[in-house]
């Protein structure tokens, strides 16, 4: 197991309350975010499961291959974790990364008691090892699913640099529900991908106002993709966790099917809107266009009171 | 990439009992440093693995000030370095000394 750091004489929750979660390594995620030394890490760094594709391109390796797997304790009860570290390689899922996920996700569905958190932070599937990645997205989804069938909650937790986009945005979507902060975004095609393949008329990546508003953490809460929103700080995730656990149901098809009704129903309520403010409009918010500026704490009365959670659904 | 190995000496065995420890991470202008308590009290070694290639006096150098400093007897350090200048490099060398002499496992 490896060591965490210490900041001076600062108490663990204090940290926790201080901590960006945005700014934070994928190990403070995990050390800050869990009961305080309960964290123990599976297949560590000391095992050099490095990626078997890096060294053909003449790349650095970290490794843990960016992502931190293991089990600790959440306000006393177990979970199983892992955590993706955005800024090895945009915390991209390569062989060994994706690998590690499954496994976790594999372990939870035999346990089938233990719920598993995932720390997104990703741009996707890492591009140097493609077709290993895409492999791994499609069994980790599947992997989720299993889990989630056999009566495990699967809790996503977004607040990172590099979002969750590509292959993380559609295990996000597998995911029983999930908590966002405002630096989190949620999408597959991200912003310079839309621009490429559509054109600037389509998606001016260059404007960041613009990819806020379409994939950003408060737009995700008020369409109801996320469930919770939380202030940017480790504490905030944790309480945010907690209280997903506590309120995610059992999942099974009539779950699935209300999903579907529930997207069917979004896509007919919205589906004309050129834009975020459009919807956000068409939900009700009096003053549409101020909620990029809205602090966190009146963005979560707002939310609570007007945005759409998925709880019957998902 | 370029590979670099370092051997020293160390005056004494660093503190702490803990095994390994790790900081950092492997990004532009960053490093990961893994260490290992796994080497005779007396000893020091370091490998490295680092994108930035032609720089074998400069980590020579930081290394041994490291050395000097921190006298961190019994243990091998793994790096993998995205680029990082030498004063990233004095500062998460330094950090996982720290880091490995902490109490706990």
């Amino acid at each position: 197991m490896t060591a965490p750091i210490k900041h001076g004489v600062q108490f663990p929750a204090e940290r926790a309350r201080t901590t960006s979660f945005n700014e934070a390594s994928a190990r403070m995620r995990l050390e800050l975010l869990l009961d305080a030394g309960s964290f123990l890490e599976f297949i560590g760094p000391e095992q050099r499961e490095v990626s078997p594709h890096l060294k053909i391109f003449d790349l650095p390796e970290q490794f843990d291959d960016g992502i931190v797997v293991g089990r600790g304790r959440l306000d006393g009860a177990p979970v199983l974790v892992a955590a993706q570290e955005g800024r090895f390689m945009g915390g991209a899922f390569g062989e060994v990364h994706g690998a590690k996920l499954v496994g976790l996700l594999r372990a939870a569905r035999e346990i089938e008691s233990i719920p598993v958190l995932i720390l997104f932070d990703t741009g996707g599937v890492r591009l140097q090892e493609a077709n290993a990645g895409e492999l791994a997205i499609a069994e980790i989804m599947r992997a989720v699913m299993e889990a989630r069938t056999a009566g495990v909650k699967v809790i996503g937790l977004i607040g990172g640099r590099s979002g969750c986009y590509g292959g993380g945005g559609l295990i996000a979507g597998c995911c029983s529900a999930l908590a966002v902060s405002e630096p989190g975004r949620i999408a597959v095609s991200g912003p310079e991908v839309i621009e490429t393949n559509r054109g600037v008329e389509e998606f001016d990546s260059r404007d960041r106002a613009l990819v806020w508003r379409t994939m950003g953490g408060k737009h995700r809460r008020l369409l109801g993709a996320a469930d919770v929103f939380t202030d940017d700080t480790v504490q905030g995730f944790r309480d945010a966790a907690l209280r997903l656990l506590d309120v995610v149901g059992p999942y099974g098809l009539d779950k699935l099917k209300a999903e579907q009704i529930r997207l069917a129903d979004r896509l007919r309520s919205f589906g004309a809107c050129e834009d975020a403010v459009d919807i956000w409009t068409a939900e009700g918010i009096v003053h549409a266009e101020d909620v990029p500026e809205l602090p966190a704490d009146q963005f979560i009365a707002l939310a609570d009171n007007i945005g759409r959670t998925s709880r019957d659904a998902r | 990439m370029e590979d670099l190995n370092f051997q020293h000496k160390a005056r004494a065995r660093a503190g702490g009992s803990r095994k390994s420890a790790i900081i950092g991470v492997v990004a532009s202008g960053n490093l990961e440093v893994l260490a290992e308590r796994v080497l005779p009290d007396g000893e020091c070694r370091l490998e490295i693995k680092t994108a930035a290639v032609g720089f074998g006096d400069v980590w020579q150098a930081v290394v041994a000030d490291f050395v000097e400093r921190y006298s961190p007897g019994g243990l091998k350090f793994s790096i993998n370095d995205g680029g990082a200048r030498p004063d990233t490099v004095s500062l998460r060398l330094a950090q996982a000394v720290r880091l490995i002499e902490e109490d706990g496992q």
